[in-house]
Parts: C-alpha cells; sequence; structure tokens
C-alpha cells in the first residue's frame, strides 16, 4: 500500500471504523454507569444549598490556592496540556473544515501561528506532564500499562499533527496519514482507558455536588 | 532516413548546430543535470540514431497525446518528438486498420530489445479484457507482446501508471496501471492528467541521452519532476503559512489570491512540477488561475473525497457508521443494563441477616 | 463468627451504584487526593493516596459491572479479590482514613472517595476484615448500648454530679418535650460538664427538653465499621425512643460521626423518613441565638481558633454556625489556615481513635493540625466534637504543645448571661 492509499484508507474506512468504536464504546460506558442507579436519598436536604450537582461541575475545574500549591506541576502540566489541546483540536482550519463536514457548523478559526504556538506548549506540557508520572512517587505508583498507553495515543495525535502541519518527515502524504491514523488509533483505544473521563467527569462531579449539596456545602 | 542521427535529421531540418546546442542544454538543465552535462547530452544526441518508439494507448481519453502535441511554435517537444521514430501512434499516425498493426510488428521486430515502449491509459481486466480491443484482441494481450521485446516503458500520464480515471471507484473495467501487468521490465511512470508537455519529453530525453532510467521516487516517477509537492512550491504557500484562506470562489480572499485549502486544494498531498514549471509554457497552473489542486498526479486521486472537500474531510461520510455505533451501543447498553440490574438484585436478595456475630471470621 | 468472603463481596455487589460508576470511570491517577490525606501528606507513603485505598473495590466493579471487565472475567484475564488481598487493604480502609472528606473536595474529576470508602467498608465488615476494636466497639454498642461500654448507671452518676453542680435537674423521658438530647459515650465519660452545659443553657433559653433512658447514646459505631444493618438498628433506638416521646427534634451532641449517622444516613439506613428533625448542639444553639432566646456576657480575651470536626462542618453543612457562635464570645477568633470545608481532620475519626492497631499512624497525622497550629499563636483551640476533643488533646501531648482545648458548648454555657 502506497502513501495515498494509506492516506485515503485512513479518511475512508479507518475514520469510519474508528468513529463506530468510539461512539458504541462511549455510550456503552454511559448505560453502564446509570444502570446501576442511585437510591434516593431520604435524609431531607438542606434548603438553599450554595452547593450543587451543576455547580461543582464548573467549580471544580478551578483549585483553591493551598490545593494548586500542593500540586502546582500536575495542575499546571494538566491545565496547559488540556487547554492547548482542545484549541489545536477545535481552532485550525483543518480541523474546522472536519467538524463542518461531519456536523454541519463550522466556526471561526485562530491563526494559524497562534495555534503553532499553543500546540508546542501543549507537546511540551504533555512531556512535563510524562516525566512527573515516571518520578513522583504518587503517581508512579499508581500508574499502569494502561496510563501509558492513555498518555501515547494522546501525544502521537499533537506531535503528528505538528509534524505534518510543518512538514517534518520527507512525505507529508505519509505524514498526514499517519496523523489521521493516530487520532483513530486515540478513538479506538479511547473508551478502554481512563479518556472516558472526557465524558464520565461531569457525572463523577455532578455526583459529588449533588452530595455536598444536599448538606449544604459548595463542593 | 532510418539510420540518420538525431543531428543529422535536425540540420536537415534547418537547425543550426547552435540552436541543437541550446536544445540539449536546456534539456540538461531541465532534468537537473550539472551544466558540463549539456556537453554529454550535445555528444549523446549528435550520435543517437533514432530509436524507435511505440505509443500504445488503451483505455485513455487522448488527453495525454493532446497534452504533448498541443504547441503552437517550434518547440522543445515538437524538436523531440521529430527527432524519434514514431512508429505506432493511433491518434497521430497516418495509417489505419491492419497496415497500422503491420508497421507496428515490423517496428518491434527491426529493433527488438531496443525499443521504447509508452502507454497511456489502463487496462481493463475485467470479462477477459474486453472493454478495450482492437480488432478483437485486447489490450491486456497487446500490452503483454510489445512489452516482450521493449527496452523500457514509460507510463504516460496517470491511467497508465495508477489507474486513472477508470480505475476509481467503483472500477467496472478492472482497470490497472501498468505496472500490474509487466513486471519485468523498467518502468518510469509519469503521472499526471495530463502530465506536463515538458515533463514527458525531458524524460524521453533522458531515456535517450543516458539510456537509463533517471531518478524515481517509491511510485516509479522522477524525481526531478516529482520530488517535491505543489504545497511546498506554490507561490500561495505564505497565505497558507498566515491561516488566510478563501472560503468560497470569487469571495474576497479569491479575489486576493489567499491559499485555496478550504476549497479543496490537494496541494499539499501532490507530487509534480506545475508549481514551477507551470503550463502552456510557463503561463499559468491551476492554483494561480484561481482553482485548487485536483491532486491529478497521484494515485487514487479521483477516490479522495471530492475536489472541492478539504484534505481532512472524510472520504465517505461518517454518519452511516455513527449511526449504526450508536444504535449497537444502545442496543448492547440496554443488554448490559438488565444484566447489571439483575446481579444488583440477586444480591439485595442474598444479603443476609446481619448480627455482630458477622462481623468476625 | 460467619463472616466470609462472598458475604463481603455480596454486600459489595449491592453498595456499587451509579455514582461509583461515574467516580472509577473518571479517574485519571493524578495522585492529587493523596496530598488532600493527612496520612499521606505526613508519611508521604504512596499507599495512602486515597483511590489506591479503593483498589478491590474498583476490580469489582470492573469485572462485575462493566462489559469489557466482564469478558476479561470470562477469558480468565481477571485478577479476583481474596481474603489475603482484603486483609491486607484493611489498614489502608480504616487506619489511614477518618473519611474527613476532604479527598473529596480536591479530586480533579469530581470523585467522592469518601463516598466510597463508607460503601467498601460494608464489604470489609462482612468478610471479617475490619479492624477487631472497631469490632469490639460495634458489639458493645449492639450489646450494651455504647461502644464504650457506658450503661445507664454510669450516665445516671454523672447526670447526679452535673445536677449537683449547675443547682438545675436534667429532664429524663419527658413526654412531649420539644427536644430529645443526645450524648455520646466520650462526652459522658471525658466531658461530662456537656451535661451541665445543656441543663444551663436551656434553662436559660427557655427550651423544652428532655433526655430517654432508652436511647441516650449518639455514637453509633456501625456507620465507622461501616455495616448498614447494624448502623441502622442503632439509629433505630434512637428513632423508636424519639417518636415514643413524641419530640419535635432531637438534638445530636458534639461528636461528628453521629451526626453524620443521625442526620444523613439515618433515615437512608432505617428505609423512612424519621417523625422529627435532627438538629447538631450548634445548629440549636445558632437558632436560639438568632431569635435572641440565647444571650452572653463577656467575651474571651486570649486569642483561639477553632478545629472544624469534618463530620459536623465539611461533610455535615455545620459551617457557619460556629463562627456565628464564637463571634458572640471570642474577642480575638484567628481562622486556621485552612478552615471551614477545607480545614484538615484531626486524625482520629471514622473509627481510628477506637483502634489500637491505627495509634502510631494516628499520632503521627497529627503533625498536620500541629503544623497549622504553628502559624497561629493562639493557646486555645475550641472544638465541637468530643472524639477530636481527646484527639487533638492526645496529639498535643504526644507533641509536647501547650494548646487547651475547649468545647464550643462549653464555652457559650460559660458565658451565659446571668
Amino acid at each position: 500500500m502506497n502513501a495515498m492509499e494509506l492516506l485515503s484508507w485512513s479518511r475512508g474506512p479507518g475514520l469510519g471504523i474508528a468513529t463506530a468504536v468510539f461512539l458504541f464504546g462511549m455510550l456503552l460506558r454511559l448505560f453502564e454507569i446509570y444502570s446501576l442507579g442511585r437510591k434516593p436519598d431520604l435524609a431531607p436536604a438542606r434548603p438553599n444549598s450554595p452547593g450543587s450537582g451543576w455547580r461543582t461541575i464548573i467549580s471544580r475545574s478551578v483549585p483553591e490556592a493551598p490545593v494548586f500549591r500542593r500540586s502546582a506541576v500536575t495542575l499546571t502540566s494538566g491545565y496547559l496540556f488540556h487547554i492547548g489541546f482542545f484549541i489545536v483540536l477545535l481552532f485550525t482550519v483543518p480541523h474546522i473544515t472536519l467538524f463542518e463536514s461531519v456536523i454541519g457548523i463550522g466556526w471561526p478559526a485562530l491563526p494559524t501561528p497562534v495555534v503553532d504556538l499553543v500546540a508546542v506548549v501543549a507537546i511540551i506540557a504533555m512531556l512535563v506532564s510524562l516525566l512527573h508520572r515516571l518520578l513522583d512517587p504518587v503517581k508512579r505508583f499508581l500508574s499502569g500499562f494502561g496510563d501509558y498507553v492513555a498518555w501515547s495515543v494522546t501525544f502521537l495525535p499533537l506531535l503528528t499533527g505538528y509534524m505534518a502541519h510543518h512538514h517534518l518527515l520527507p512525505d507529508y502524504t505519509l505524514m498526514l496519514a499517519i496523523h489521521i491514523l493516530s487520532v483513530e488509533l486515540l478513538l479506538v483505544l479511547f473508551p478502554f482507558t481512563k479518556l472516558t473521563h472526557m465524558l464520565t467527569l461531569f457525572i463523577a462531579r455532578w455526583y459529588n455536588g449533588e452530595w455536598f449539596g444536599h448538606k449544604g456545602v459548595a463542593s | 532516413m532510418r539510420d540518420e542521427t538525431m543531428l543529422e535529421l535536425l540540420r536537415r531540418q534547418g537547425v543550426s548546430r547552435r540552436g541543437f546546442l541550446k536544445f540539449c542544454a536546456a534539456t540538461a538543465s531541465m532534468l537537473a543535470l550539472p551544466p558540463s552535462m549539456a556537453a554529454a547530452v550535445a555528444e549523446a544526441m549528435a550520435t543517437a540514431r533514432r530509436p524507435t518508439v511505440i505509443w500504445l494507448s488503451f483505455q485513455e481519453c487522448t488527453g495525454c497525446t493532446e497534452s504533448l502535441t498541443r504547441s503552437h511554435s517550434p518547440t522543445l517537444e515538437s524538436l523531440l518528438f521529430d527527432t524519434i521514430s514514431l512508429d505506432y501512434h493511433e491518434t497521430l499516425q497516418a495509417a489505419a486498420g491492419t497496415a497500422a498493426e503491420a508497421a507496428r510488428e515490423a517496428a518491434m521486430q527491426n529493433a527488438w530489445g531496443n525499443y521504447l515502449v509508452l502507454v497511456d491509459g489502463s487496462i481493463p481486466l475485467k470479462d477477459g479484457g474486453v472493454y478495450a480491443t482492437v480488432a478483437g484482441k485486447s489490450n491486456l494481450q497487446t500490452l503483454r507482446e510489445v512489452a516482450e521485446g521493449a527496452a523500457a516503458i514509460v507510463s504516460i500520464g496517470t491511467c497508465a501508471s495508477y489507474g486513472g480515471l477508470p480505475y476509481a471507484k467503483p472500477n467496472p473495467t478492472g482497470a490497472v496501471p501498468v505496472s500490474e501487468i509487466i513486471t519485468d521490465k523498467p518502468i518510469i511512470n509519469v503521472p499526471g492528467c495530463p502530465p506536463i508537455p515538458v515533463v514527458m519529453t525531458a524524460v524521453l530525453a533522458h531515456y535517450l541521452t543516458f539510456g537509463t532510467l533517471p531518478e524515481l521516487d517509491g511510485l516509479g516517477r522522477p524525481k526531478a519532476f516529482y520530488g517535491e509537492s505543489i504545497h511546498e512550491r506554490c507561490y500561495r504557500r505564505p497565505f497558507y503559512d498566515r491561516g488566510l484562506f478563501a472560503k468560497s470562489f470569487d469571495d474576497e480572499g479569491a479575489r486576493n489570491g489567499w491559499c485555496l485549502f478550504e476549497l479543496g486544494c490537494k496541494g499539499p498531498t501532490t507530487h509534480n512540477a506545475c508549481a514551477t514549471t507551470k503550463w502552456n509554457q510557463g503561463t499559468s497552473f491551476p492554483i494561480q488561475s484561481g482553482h485548487g489542486c485536483l491532486g491529478c498526479s497521484e494515485p487514487d486521486f479521483w477516490d479522495a473525497g471530492g475536489f472541492y472537500n478539504t484534505l481532512s474531510t472524510p472520504i465517505t461520510p461518517v454518519t452511516g457508521a455513527a449511526t449504526a455505533a450508536l444504535a449497537a451501543g444502545a442496543a448492547t447498553g440496554l443488554a448490559v443494563t438488565l444484566a447489571n440490574r439483575r446481579r444488583k438484585a440477586n444480591a439485595r436478595r442474598a444479603h443476609p441477616e446481619v448480627t455482630i456475630d458477622d462481623l468476625e471470621k | 463468627m460467619s463472616a466470609t468472603l462472598e458475604k463481603g463481596l455480596n454486600a459489595l455487589r449491592e453498595q456499587i451504584d451509579a455514582p461509583i460508576a461515574s467516580y472509577f470511570s473518571s479517574c485519571v491517577r493524578c495522585g492529587m487526593c493523596a496530598e488532600a490525606c493527612l496520612f499521606f501528606t505526613e508519611t508521604r507513603d504512596p499507599k495512602y493516596t486515597p483511590i489506591h485505598k479503593l483498589e478491590p473495590m474498583r476490580r469489582l466493579w470492573e469485572q462485575e459491572y462493566t462489559l469489557s471487565g466482564r469478558v476479561k472475567k470470562w477469558l480468565g484475564l481477571a485478577k479476583p479479590i481474596t481474603d489475603e488481598e482484603l486483609e491486607a487493604w484493611s489498614p489502608l480502609v480504616y487506619d489511614s482514613c477518618t473519611q474527613c472528606g476532604r479527598c473529596s473536595m480536591v479530586c480533579p474529576v469530581g470523585n467522592d472517595l469518601t463516598y466510597m470508602i463508607r460503601k467498601l467498608r460494608e464489604g470489609m465488615a462482612l468478610s471479617g476484615h475490619a479492624p477487631p476494636d472497631v469490632v469490639s466497639a460495634v458489639n458493645r454498642t449492639v450489646t450494651l448500648g455504647s461502644p464504650m461500654g457506658v450503661k445507664l448507671k454510669a450516665l445516671q452518676a454523672q447526670i447526679r454530679d452535673q445536677e449537683a453542680e449547675t443547682g438545675l435537674t436534667v429532664p429524663i423521658n419527658v413526654q412531649g418535650a420539644d427536644y430529645l438530647a443526645l450524648l455520646s459515650s466520650m462526652e459522658i465519660m471525658n466531658f461530662p460538664e456537656y451535661i451541665g452545659s445543656l441543663a444551663r443553657i436551656f434553662d436559660r433559653a427557655g427550651v423544652s427538653w428532655t433526655l430517654s433512658s432508652e436511647a441516650f447514646e449518639a455514637t453509633n459505631s456501625g456507620i465507622q465499621i461501616g455495616q448498614a444493618d447494624l448502623a441502622g438498628a442503632i439509629v433505630m433506638r434512637i428513632v423508636t425512643a424519639a417518636e415514643k416521646l413524641g419530640v419535635k427534634s432531637v438534638i445530636s451532641p458534639e461528636c461528628g460521626h453521629a451526626y453524620t449517622a443521625l442526620r444523613w444516613e439515618g433515615p437512608n439506613l432505617i428505609g423512612r423518613p424519621y417523625r422529627f428533625e435532627v438538629v447538631h448542639i450548634l445548629e440549636l444553639l445558632d437558632q436560639l441565638r438568632r431569635t435572641g432566646r440565647l444571650k452572653t456576657r463577656g467575651k474571651v480575651a486570649e486569642p483561639l481558633t477553632f478545629h472544624d470536626p469534618c463530620q459536623l462542618v465539611r461533610r455535615g453543612g455545620v459551617v457557619a454556625q460556629p463562627r456565628r457562635l464564637l463571634g458572640m464570645i471570642a474577642a480575638d477568633f484567628r481562622e486556621m489556615d485552612e478552615h471551614g470545608v477545607w480545614n484538615w481532620c484531626c486524625g482520629g475519626g471514622g473509627g481510628v481513635s477506637a483502634s489500637e492497631r491505627a495509634n502510631a499512624l494516628q499520632l503521627t497525622s497529627f503533625r498536620r493540625k500541629q503544623a497549622q497550629l504553628e502559624k497561629l499563636n493562639v493557646e486555645t483551640m475550641v472544638t465541637a466534637c468530643a472524639n477530636c476533643r481527646i484527639v487533638l488533646e492526645e496529639g498535643l501531648e504526644h507533641h509536647h504543645m501547650d494548646i487547651k482545648l475547649v468545647g464550643l458548648t462549653e464555652l457559650i454555657a460559660e458565658h451565659l448571661e446571668e
């Protein structure tokens, strides 16, 4: 198979397979979670509670200062990578045209040099993140094969996208095919790793906020 | 006449020695050879016998021939054309029918092992190759027979090189490129739909001069002309780099000459010389005229998702796969829900009456 | 002696719900929960990372309630949960966790790890892997009525003392009183002044109240060991007595887990709402303050601070009341650096202080509170949980710190207007 055929496969059947596995897996995960239900709370709720599930969905993204100080590397590299990743994903022209062709709407892009810089920051943040996971005693203790797989399949699209955009490997067609295939790998493995948190963290934060909110605490 | 050297022929046609040397120097430079090689080209051309060339036209549109012959004044192309002994070309030859076929066979006999075969058009394989025949004989058979005595084969155009238009889905005739039929002869692919005229002639010149194939890339294309992508040499590249794109034909961006990526330009993945050599003696090329590159010198360019869809869009819509996946996910989800709830209910039912004795083993 | 692994696993199957599934699905192994847990921060031992404490339950959830987990199990690739593993996990689940809730506040993806620990304890308890001292406390609570074995006679003795001290009568079994007051064994034995304080405050404020001879114990060891049936039975004693006496409200004393047990878990344990309200003593005192029935005179001059009992404040929602009450009687109240719902645990709640096995770790964890105190310049620490008081006193003693510990209700009582 030559590079052009690989590229056409990745833009054709490959994308179909990846999208299907991703959507199937994520929807299944939703069912797996909600099927277990939650018993209604018979204790009377505190009236005028400052806390709620919806509030925590937002507020949990803003850590308290002492909490930040104790986990500065984790939070800084984490935020830089996440925000950077989503800016690159959502605000470059080739990606926007992709979304437009799939969901029917597009939106304005950010200037290419800006996104380029953001991509570099995100890549560096991810490398710092990996290093920290290997060096920090708690993270190293907690991490297993799945965590490193998740890091890799998330890192590859960023790296290969950057490389493709800058024509860093001799054959652009091959590089573009690799980039698209790396995204497809990410999508296929997504539902089977901790990456599911992208969806389920909203559910978790909601339940958390509801539990504390019932007691009158904003969590 | 057949035994005239090329120089003798050119002199007979009134081309001065100076003109001849200029032609050789230009050819050398076109092939990205060092200036010193101009003399070698001249030496070779001066003493070369007029080589026999057989042009086979299969499942094609004749566009490659049109491109090659589309010249209005004595040009490099026509000069070269006149110096070869084109003993068979269905469009250009005077003879027809059995006479033409006889001429071909005679030329093959005469120059067995040394003649050059140029092919344009793909070769249909389905149903015994019945979709392209000459006098009842399939193109497949013809190619095999003619290739047997060839010194080398040049696949002219994307159809001969990679299958081209007939190869596009659903490929009803079972079209294949030359390289899938002939595997024991040197093949040069000169793709393009059509190829740039001077690219075709320079490749011929190289072979005629040196008797060897020029340096080829992974897809069998001369690196001299196909080594870089349109994108790498496109004059609109600064706009791409800055993120300035035309969003529709004749919008402000288009009129300002901005990058045509969003209008489906396949420049980044297309290798050809259009951005530098251009067309019609360097007049222009599609992007310069305001239309995105079609990617016509690449395999599968007809199935690359549409000329007006960008490289980042899916070739086949994903909505089908997505809907099926969601349906399957919901169905599986319901099954898992039932299983989960049943397991939980069983656990609840198995819950014992707990006393303090149950806290210790 | 009928605890079995299967009973424990069955309990876990019952307990795992949608929130827990969403929590395990979301954990990204960032380790931030470790930095919220004082057992980790003061030992730096990664095994005390809260999410790690939950590993057996995570595996059970994966193997039993997810498709990919079930497939893995069917293929023989799943690591089963064994008695040995649960035994090894016992110190993690019981000795290094007070269910303080700080990890649940910190997790970036929103996991309520405390909720999960509580449910894991259900499995640990029924499989026989709770700490022996905690099991004994439950035994005593169920058979004798109190985890410390405090019987009615002992209570009556303390009451007589307090009546003599205050010159007031402590009402018992008064039908139709507004409030039924509960006590914790810790208070009865170590801080009986609480009883006298209640008498004086209620007398001054004109509150109609009573104790019950059939249900005076608020401490719920069933919550601490994490066994719903037994915890429910313990709550039911209170409910029966309260509904028999026809009180409007039951007062939970200065004890953290007692409040959690009665106010928040109780109705769910017995399967129905109460026919009365539950208030913590501080909530009642604050109501009395607001309606002008609680009047104080004079303020404590020395600088003091407040230790927030985790179950009362962070997990219970009684955050502002202690501060409003302190506002009445403290001239120089200094908040700890991280206070209110962000305060650090005393290190001894949730069964930890009851377990000899956990003692060394508990004392080490006190360094967190020590660090907080060293930033302030106070001689007095006020709190509203008898267990916190004992634990903090022990910690202060062990670390040679000269700080006085006072209960808030007592402090209010001492400043009642004559």
